[in-house]
């Protein structure tokens, strides 16, 4: 039987027949029991069970496949049906195979670890002396200064400085709405340190200067020293001066340092001006507001601005007299005063 | 179609035969160990499947214990390394995090280190540590180097603890001098302990580019320890 209407059914489109065995049980029926599992089909009941559901099966197809000898499009029902099948099994595999792919990426992100290590290939006495030597400018111009493209030491003044800012803004009782302090002092610390370093190699591409992105990353990062030195000090000993000083000294040595070892690797006047001009703006610039954004005294300054005895609304125009907004807030304030 | 019918139910006319027939003896050693836990005792390899989950608790319990006094003696032992777990660390971050939760319990104060700024903290921190010294060189594996990091948060997790005690009888100069000095030696503590287990595992040049980043580490936890007042 099963071969009699199984050739009945089978139609001359090669993606039909996938979709005839599904349908037809006399003829799946043998290849299913041949694949089926040893371990799944062992039991009896099991057995029966699937006896009855081929059965059925079988009932129902011969029904559909008596009602559909007649019909007249019947290829071509099917042939839309295997084509659904076809595309279905398509995008799961697709699914799948994205799966895979982000999965395989993800295993490979700890394979490739192998990638950054010759730029963390350093000794403690390397790190000591590049430490040291970010904070003195070479005078030498006329040829290209040597920058050591490493990661280790610009990744952990990073770290450090992220540290520096968090005491900052907890000493300052900084508040920050919608974010943590730790996530906002990773956010600043690592958005300067790539965001500028990017920025600068972009432009220093459009100039032609000699610089790999790495010698940047590790400039920028070393220039980071005086930066963690300032603020380190500055956050804990609360003097304008002391802070106007070392950020001038060590700020302005790191930014010198910089600026030294970019003009070695530019060539011409309007570029130099550019790129060096842009680089010791955005690093002075940055430590200036790491300072004041993040300091006691200028909280404690705002809180004496702030006292109970002013309204609490302090952004209103108290200069245009005839708004009708400022009249209502004139009525509102004795009332918000009064409680 | 009847017949066909008929035809069907042949592939399974096989397996109505292979029913076990009367006239032939069931044969066989059919008889199963029953004592299995006398032979087990001599066995190295155990089932854990049939003790009671008490025992397993208790067990898997007493060997996070175990690795808790390793930290508090740390004298050069494979043993935090060679079996790491996660649950000790889980543990003493859960316990760290949630002492130093009473800080922020007012909403308008937002300064006090919240519970999932303690989490992130220690976990992200010790990834970074792993991986830093993976790139340095070192012959560690990654989970085993959170183990150690984890556990040696211990000595900080202790001195959280007494600073809270501390904080109950009074929060004066007295008070801070006593907690500076509890959290400076849990500080101290914690490096020395992590670094006597870290450092073998990497080249003898490159110890303190090892260590700098765990001093780091343990710097900010024991600074947030230090820092912490409850919420009046």
């Amino acid at each position: 039987m099963s071969a009699g209407s199984g050739n009945r059914n089978t139609n001359t489109e090669p993606w039909g027949s996938f979709d005839d065995n599904l349908v037809q049980g006399g003829g799946s029926a043998v290849i299913d029991m041949e694949n089926m599992d040893d371990t799944s089909g062992s039991s009896f009941e099991d057995m029966g069970e699937m006896h009855q559901r081929m059965k059925e099966e079988e009932e129902v197809t011969e029904e559909a496949a008596a009602t559909e000898d007649d019909n007249a499009e019947d290829g071509e029902f099917l042939g839309m049906k295997g084509l659904k099948g076809q595309l279905g099994r398509q995008v799961a595999d697709e699914v799948w195979q994205a799966g895979k792919r982000q999965a395989s990426r993800a295993f490979n992100l700890y394979a490739n670890i192998d990638i950054l290590r010759p730029y963390f290939d350093v000794e403690p006495v390397q790190v000591r002396s590049r430490l040291m030597e970010s904070m003195i400018p070479v005078r030498m111009i006329n040829f290209p200064q040597k920058i050591a493209g490493e990661l280790y030491g610009p990744l952990m003044l990073v770290f450090t400085l992220v540290a520096i800012l968090l005491h900052g803004m907890k000493t300052s009782d900084t508040v920050i709405r919608e974010g943590t302090l730790m996530g906002t002092a990773i956010g600043t610390c690592f958005g300067y340190w790539l965001g500028v370093s990017s920025f600068i190699y972009f432009l220093a591409y459009l100039v032609n200067a000699q610089i790999t992105m790495m010698q940047m990353l590790s400039l920028l990062g070393y220039g980071l020293f005086g930066h963690c030195v300032v603020l380190f000090v500055t956050y804990n000993i609360h003097f304008h001066f002391l802070f106007y000083v070392l950020w001038l000294l060590c700020g302005g040595l790191s930014t010198l340092r910089m600026v030294a070892a970019l003009l070695s690797r530019t060539v011409g006047q309007t570029p130099r001006l550019l790129l060096c001009g842009t680089l010791s703006v955005l690093h002075m610039l940055f430590l200036l507001y790491l300072h004041f954004a993040y300091h006691k005294i200028v909280e404690g300054l705002l809180d004496s601005l702030e006292g109970p005895n002013m309204a609490p609304m302090q952004r209103v125009a108290r200069d245009v007299p005839e708004l009708t907004l400022n009249a209502s807030m004139r009525s509102l304030g004795p009332l918000l005063r009064a409680q | 179609m009847a017949a066909a019918a008929d035809e069907a139910s042949r592939p399974f006319a096989g397996l109505s035969d292979v029913s076990i027939s009367e006239d032939i003896p069931v044969e066989g050693d059919i008889s199963v160990p029953v004592g299995p836990s006398t032979r087990r005792r001599n066995d190295d390899e155990f089932s854990t499947l049939d003790e009671p989950v008490r025992e397993t608790i208790l067990r898997d319990l007493r060997a996070v214990g175990k690795k808790f006094i390793h930290v508090l003696y740390p004298k050069r032992s494979s043993a935090l390394l060679r079996d790491w777990d996660l649950w000790g660390p889980l543990l003493l971050c859960v316990t760290l995090a949630l002492l130093l939760q009473g800080g922020a319990a007012d909403s308008d104060y937002q300064g006090g280190p919240q519970f999932a700024e303690v989490f992130v903290i220690v976990w992200f921190g010790s990834i970074i540590i792993t991986l830093n010294s993976k790139l340095l060189g070192g012959t560690i594996s990654f989970f085993q180097s959170l183990c150690v990091l984890g556990y040696c948060i211990m000595p900080l997790t202790a001195a959280m603890a007494v600073c809270r005690i501390v904080l109950v009888a009074g929060s004066g100069t007295v008070s801070f001098a006593v907690r500076l000095v509890v959290v400076t030696a849990s500080f101290g503590w914690s490096t020395f302990a992590s670094t006597a287990f870290l450092a073998d595992s990497q080249p003898a040049n490159r110890k303190a580019l090892v260590v700098y980043p765990v001093f780091l580490f343990y710097f900010v936890i024991g600074w947030m320890v230090l820092t912490f007042s409850p919420s009046q």
